[in-house]
């Protein structure tokens, strides 16, 4: 179904959907991070940041997380989960490949034989509502990584910024439940022709440069390619890549605990740590910042692929426009994948 | 939804210090909820993260077979935080357990052929569980000949030194000890499992070979296998490494696309040498 919603309107709708929900988007800068948030008044969300810097996992499978506390008596304990969410909750304003991420996640934290019971009841208890980009990043590659600047999936609505109005499709059966609001409005058939346009213009910017397709079994003959020498070199290993990355899900669990007291948490984790697979003994598995920055490649670019049939990247760009010594994961690939990259070529070996 | 991250939990019922070095101590739980007793269904080879409230979580290969019912055995190696307390931890006190975790040896594969079990030091445990579970009588005809090599630095650090005792004295289990360092009671042989191994020489024809011990025996061992023609899909091995989660979404214990917790700990050599050596 194809509505439309005045700007005017903006504030009063998003009021109108806290009466309901939870609401999270987009913010301005916390302490100088863009994030996604609970909103507690609507003159809070803020669209002018195409890509948070945080990405929308966050709201799904938060930074820091308790998943159970606990109270010990004597030798005896009581645990109590805390995965429970009791309001409905929507996200509005994250983009098409931050939600492309989210179903990434999903992919391996609700298994057949294990469920992430954390994570998926953010996901029941969330309606998504997605913002296209007219205006895609020269970082952004999502259509290079199976995604595009308008692509609906993952959402139960679709918003489309067409300047005075925004452009909204209910996707889903948790949309629909929207389609009653009383700010939405018929669409003009002029709109759809506008959201064409708007379509193709970001279609032509983002373009299908960065060679995607076809990198795993690339990759595969690649395990102990020279290119993993020197591909690393420049990586700190701050791991703010892995930390910004929608699709990276590596975690920790600690215990935190005073006294009688005491919970369990988990905290998002890199795997451009030294410390993450650092064993007791001494013996860490991938010792240098080869094996590290390959794991993170690899990881993305073959064996999440392997194991689920697509690649672990929705092209966000983050890890490009954040990175402190501007290391550009599009040029690795361009190395890993092509004949044509003859300077890259130069450059990593 | 059942919550795979809350533990179970576990009273310990015994605790014993293995070996000389008393770094080694095996820990005996007991269910606390009959009902997790019930549906708690493992084979050998599969771990537990073994849960300290306040402290965090080990994994820790189950050392007791499912043939001995009513308990579960651990062997802890006193290393870092969980584990010091483990070793610490009271007789009577409540332990968490989640699991059983990981694949296990694949025991259908083993069954009409003739067993080795090679080991090293303390990663004996699931070996143990593997040897006690065909050596009980439901299952001993299920496979042939049974050989245990099984090696430690000193005498004083082989883990279950009345059980070897034991399989000693038996006639359906060929059982050979090895120490580097021999003391003057000693009586089994001195040297490295992988030049033992390669004294015995034991045929590799319907046979299946499981290793588990340091790293470096591992990787000595191989080769002396390969050269008695055993082919890669019938060497098995269990690896470790870090863990958090247990059951293959935390991440950090991924080799290759396989991840330890989850598609291991147990692999084919064949496997392995499919793999980048992450580990």
């Amino acid at each position: 179904m194809k509505l439309k919603l005045d700007k005017k309107n903006f504030e009063d709708f998003l009021k109108s959907l806290m009466e309901e929900y939870d609401l999270y988007a987009p913010v301005q800068p916390v302490e100088g991070v863009s994030v996604f948030k609970k909103i507690e008044q609507p003159s809070e969300v803020n669209l002018t940041q195409l890509v948070p810097q945080k990405p929308a996992k966050d709201i799904f499978f938060p930074q820091s997380e308790v998943m159970f506390c606990y109270e010990m008596a004597g030798k005896q304990s009581r645990m109590n989960s805390m995965e429970e969410i009791k309001r409905e909750r929507i996200l509005f304003g994250a983009r098409p490949c931050d939600i492309e991420a989210i179903s990434i996640i999903e992919k391996i934290f609700v298994g057949e034989e294990y469920t992430d019971v954390y994570f998926l009841e953010k996901r029941r208890k969330t309606t998504i509502i997605g913002l296209g980009c007219n205006h895609p990043l020269s970082t952004c590659f999502c259509s290079s990584a199976g995604g595009d600047p308008f692509l609906r999936a993952g959402s139960d609505l679709f918003f489309i910024d067409l300047g005075e109005t925004y452009f909204v499709e209910l996707l889903t059966e948790k949309g629909a439940a929207l389609r009653k609001n009383r700010f939405f409005k018929e669409v003009d058939p002029n709109d759809l022709t506008l959201v064409k346009e708007l379509e193709g213009k970001a279609f032509e910017k983002v373009g299908y440069s960065i060679p995607v397709e076809g990198i795993e079994k690339r990759l595969d003959l690649m395990t102990e390619s020279s290119f993993w020498d020197r591909v690393h070199e420049k990586c700190i290993g701050c791991a703010v890549c892995t930390y910004l990355c929608p699709t990276c899900h590596c975690f920790d669990m600690v215990d935190e605990a005073l006294n009688n007291k005491g919970q369990r948490v988990r905290n998002w984790d890199s795997c451009l740590f030294p410390i993450y697979s650092l064993e007791t003994s001494g013996h860490n598995p991938r010792p240098t910042g080869r094996e590290r920055t390959r794991q993170r490649l690899m990881h993305k670019f073959n064996y999440f692929p392997k194991n689920f049939g697509r690649v672990a990247c929705v092209g966000c760009g983050r890890c490009i426009l954040y990175c402190p010594v501007q290391f550009d994961i599009r040029e690795a690939l361009l190395y890993a994948s092509a004949k044509r990259a003859k300077g890259l070529k130069r450059k990593f070996r | 939804m059942k919550n795979p991250y809350l533990p179970i939990p576990m009273i310990l019922k015994k605790a014993q210090i293995e070996t000389s070095d008393r770094l080694l101590r095996t820990l005996e739980l007991g269910f606390k909820n009959k009902e997790d007793e019930e549906s708690f269904r493992f084979i050998p080879g599969q771990f537990c993260e073994l849960s300290i409230l306040g402290k965090g979580e080990a994994p820790l290969g189950i050392a007791s077979s499912p043939t001995e019912k009513g308990f579960l055995k651990f062997t802890v190696n006193k290393a870092g935080v969980v584990t010091t307390a483990l070793h610490h931890i009271e007789e009577g006190s409540e332990i968490g357990i989640r699991g059983p975790l990981g694949n296990g040896y694949p025991i259908n594969l083993f069954e009409g052929k003739n067993l080795l079990v090679i080991g090293g030091g303390f990663a004996f445990t699931t070996l143990r569980s593997l040897v006690a579970y065909f050596l009980h009588p439901e299952h001993r005809a299920k496979v042939k000949e049974i050989t245990v090599i099984y090696g430690a630095r000193m005498p004083g650090l082989l883990l279950y030194k009345d059980e070897l005792l034991e399989w000693e004295r038996r006639n359906d289990l060929k059982l050979v000890t090895t120490v580097d360092w021999e003391d003057k009671d000693w009586k089994g042989k001195v040297g490295l499992v992988p030049n033992v191994l390669e004294e015995i020489a034991p045929s590799s024809e319907n046979t299946s070979a499981v290793i588990c011990g340091p790293p470096i025996m591992i990787k000595f061992t191989f080769p002396k296998l390969m050269a008695l023609r055993f082919p890669n899909e019938r060497i098995f091995t269990s690896l470790e490494r870090r863990m958090k989660c247990g059951i293959g979404k935390c991440g950090r214990c991924n080799i290759g696309h396989l991840y330890v917790c989850k598609d291991g700990p147990v692999f084919s050599y064949a496997q392995l040498s499919k793999l980048p050596k992450d580990y």
